[in-house]
C-alpha cells in the first residue's frame, strides 16, 4: 500500500466517522467539533485529490467561518439539549431503511459505472495546467470565463450578510439610552435654563423649582 | 491497490446517506439538521472535486468554489432564522416548528 493510500484512508476513515459523530452525539457542541473534524479531513482528501486550492478554502471558510457560526448558535442557545435528544430511537427504522435504500443507490450508480474511457474520450473545456499551481490556474480560469458568475456569487453572499443583519437585528426600547443628536442641537437656552427668582427667607420648595 | 475515483466517489456516498440519515433521525434538534446539510454539501464538493481532477477539468473545482459560497450564506441565513425564531418562541425543537409566522 502507497503512501498516499494509505492518508486516503485514513482521512476517509476519519471523515466518516466524525460524520457519524456529528449525527449520533448526545451534545450539539460535540457535533460541531466533529463537524470541525470532518472537514479538516476532507481538506485531507481534497489535498489528496490535487485540489489545494479548495482545500485551504475549506479550511478558512468552513473551519474558520460556518463551524465557528454553528458554534456560536449553539452556545447562545440556551435549550435544554437532553430534552431534545429524547425521540432519537423513535425514527430509527424510518430512518435507517431511507439511509440504506440511498446508500444501495449510490452504490448501484457508482459501481455499474465504467471509468476508464471517460477521460479519452471527453476533452475538457478548461485543462488543468501542468505548469502552474492549482490556485493560479484556478484563478485563470475564475476571473475570465466565470467572471460574471464569480460576481453573482458575491452578490449572494451580501444578500445572505444583510439577511442575516435584518433578520437578527432588534430594537432594544426599554431602558436603553441613546444619544438622540437632532434633540441635542435644537436643543435652546429656553428649554435648557430656567430662571427660579428666590426670594429672601423663603427658600426654595418642591413647587418652584 | 491504487485509490482512484471510485474510493472517493464511495466516501462521498457514505458522507451524503450520513446526512440523509442525520436529517431523518434528528427530529428534534434544528441545528444538527443544518449540520446535516452542510455534511450533504461536503459530499457534493468531494464529488465535485473528485470527478474534477480525474476528467481533467478544472470547471469541477470552480463549480465547487460557488457550491461553498452558497453553503455558507445558507448556513448563515438558516442560523439567523433559527436565532429569531428561538427569540420570539424559545424553543427549536422541530416538532414545534409548524409554523413561521412572527
Amino acid at each position: 500500500m502507497s503512501f498516499a493510500a494509505l492518508f486516503f484512508y485514513l482521512f476517509a476513515t476519519v471523515t466518516v466517522a466524525s460524520a457519524f459523530m456529528v449525527i449520533a452525539a448526545k451534545n450539539p457542541v460535540h457535533s460541531v467539533l466533529f463537524l470541525i473534524l470532518a472537514f479538516v479531513n476532507a481538506a485531507g482528501l481534497f489535498v489528496l485529490m490535487g485540489a489545494e486550492f479548495l482545500a485551504m478554502i475549506l479550511v478558512v471558510v468552513y473551519v474558520g467561518a460556518v463551524a465557528v457560526l454553528f458554534m456560536f448558535v449553539t452556545m447562545m442557545l440556551d435549550v435544554d439539549f437532553a430534552e431534545l435528544r429524547d425521540g432519537f430511537l423513535q425514527y430509527l427504522p424510518v430512518g435507517a431503511l431511507v439511509g440504506a435504500i440511498v446508500l444501495v443507490e449510490l452504490v448501484l450508480v457508482v459501481g455499474t459505472w465504467s471509468f476508464g474511457g471517460a477521460q479519452s474520450t471527453v476533452t475538457p473545456s478548461a485543462p488543468i495546467p501542468a505548469d502552474v499551481t492549482n490556485a493560479e490556474a484556478l484563478g485563470r480560469v475564475l476571473y475570465t470565463e466565470h467572471l460574471l458568475l464569480f460576481q453573482a456569487a458575491g452578490l449572494v453572499l451580501l444578500t445572505a450578510m444583510i439577511g442575516a443583519i435584518v433578520l437578527t437585528l432588534r430594537e432594544r426600547r426599554a431602558g436603553v439610552k441613546r444619544q438622540d443628536i437632532s434633540a441635542q442641537v435644537a436643543r435652546g437656552p429656553a428649554t435648557a435654563i430656567e430662571v427660579v427668582k428666590a426670594r429672601p427667607g423663603e427658600g426654595l420648595s418642591e413647587g418652584t423649582v | 491497490m491504487d485509490v482512484g475515483l471510485g474510493h472517493y466517489l464511495t466516501v462521498a456516498a457514505i458522507l451524503f446517506t450520513l446526512g440523509v440519515l442525520g436529517i431523518f433521525l434528528n427530529r428534534k434538534n434544528v441545528i444538527v439538521i443544518l449540520m446535516s446539510v452542510e455534511l450533504i454539501l461536503l459530499a457534493v464538493n468531494i464529488n465535485f472535486v473528485a470527478f474534477s481532477t480525474h476528467m481533467g477539468d478544472l470547471n469541477g473545482q470552480v463549480f465547487a468554489l460557488f457550491v461553498l459560497t452558497v453553503a455558507a450564506a445558507e448556513a448563515a441565513i438558516g442560523l439567523a432564522i433559527l436565532v429569531v425564531y428561538f427569540r420570539n418562541r424559545g424553543t427549536i425543537a422541530v416538532e414545534d416548528i409548524n409554523r413561521m409566522k412572527g
